[in-house]
């Protein structure tokens, strides 16, 4: 079983208004050392055997069209993940 | 009698008073599925509001997919009035038969009032029983009201008149240029987040000139579209 992540983060011109809510929680509890946060999505794709170049490619291609929306986001690049966890 | 489709996706809420709106109107409402890619001959459809698939991915996103979409893209690029209220309006943006999106609302709370509108395009489908800058009241309720879209997007809607309601007096979601609604070029599909067919029948609607609750400035979007399909 192989696994890939793709990560979908909002455009740095969009407001993220989540990640500013949470950058205003962070220093009440102490933790003074950061100025922004910006919040997103990370999604886990895991498929029979391993991930070869046209899974990447798969899976790229589904955080294009679906996994994202590009007027609001951005995809990182897809990438195989390590050894996969048994799904609990 | 012209028929108007409602369109149920797992999720929709609206769809009763939608129907319900169209019927006011003097139509037929026509329910339809949204797992059925038939659109039973109807006129015209109602995308209704609600959280479809609970919202999941992003509002709207999974819907897209759906059989019945597909049909409906098809016939609204062949020119049948669409109307997508609230939830409907990001599966439209979504389907990509209108451009931008919705994100959260800039103050991250549900946002549920009364709210003011202004008419600035009267030339759609499903606006033409109204008068340029007219201002109405109808029902606003929503959690991903922001409506964004890039700069050359919004100075592109704005120079073609494609901006049918905008936000009066309060932008209650921080949505760009206090954007409430908008038509495609040939003015045939229409999406805006407020609630005009919660506004349709005098003791259920917002509060209006004559009293409390006595507000239907939302019948006339419903009205509109049956002059459009006879005229």
């Amino acid at each position: 079983m192989g696994r890939v992540v793709v990560d979908v983060m909002p455009k740095p011109e969009i407001l993220d208004p989540q990640g500013k809510a949470v950058a205003g929680a962070l220093p009440r509890l102490g933790f003074v050392q950061f100025t922004s946060v910006r919040q997103g999505k990370r999604f886990e794709l895991t498929c029979e055997g391993p991930v070869t170049d046209e899974i990447l490619a798969a899976a790229r291609e589904a955080g294009e069209h679906v996994l994202s929306n590009p007027v609001i986001a951005d995809v990182g690049a897809a990438s195989a993940a390590e050894a996969a966890r048994p799904d609990v | 009698m012209t028929r108007i489709g409602v369109v149920t996706f797992p999720g929709t809420l609206d769809d009763w008073d939608a129907a319900r709106a169209v019927r006011l109107a003097g139509a037929e409402p026509v329910s339809l599925w949204h797992a059925d890619a038939d659109l039973h001959a109807v006129d015209a459809v109602v995308l209704p509001g609600g959280f479809s698939y609970g919202d999941y991915l992003r509002a709207g996103a999974i819907s897209r997919f759906a059989p019945v979409m597909g049909s409906v893209v098809d016939a609204a690029n062949s020119g049948l009035p669409v109307l997508g209220i609230c939830n409907g309006f990001q599966v439209l943006t979504e389907a990509h038969l209108l451009p931008g999106s919705m994100i959260k609302n800039d103050h991250l709370r549900f946002v549920c009032r009364e709210q003011v509108l202004s008419i600035e395009n009267i030339d759609t489908a499903w606006t033409r029983d109204y008068t340029r800058d007219e201002r109405i009241t109808v029902p606003l309720k929503n959690q991903d009201g922001q409506y964004v879209a890039d700069e050359r997007t919004l100075d592109e809607l704005e120079g073609e008149g494609r901006v049918v309601f905008r936000y009066s007096g309060v932008n209650p979601n921080g949505s760009r240029r206090g954007i409430a609604g908008i038509t495609n070029a040939a003015g045939n599909v229409v999406g805006l987040m407020p609630h005009p067919e919660h506004a349709v029948e005098v003791g259920f609607g917002p509060d209006g000139a004559k009293g409390p609750r006595t507000g239907t400035d939302g019948l006339r979007v419903f009205t509109s579209v049956l002059h459009a399909l006879v005229g």
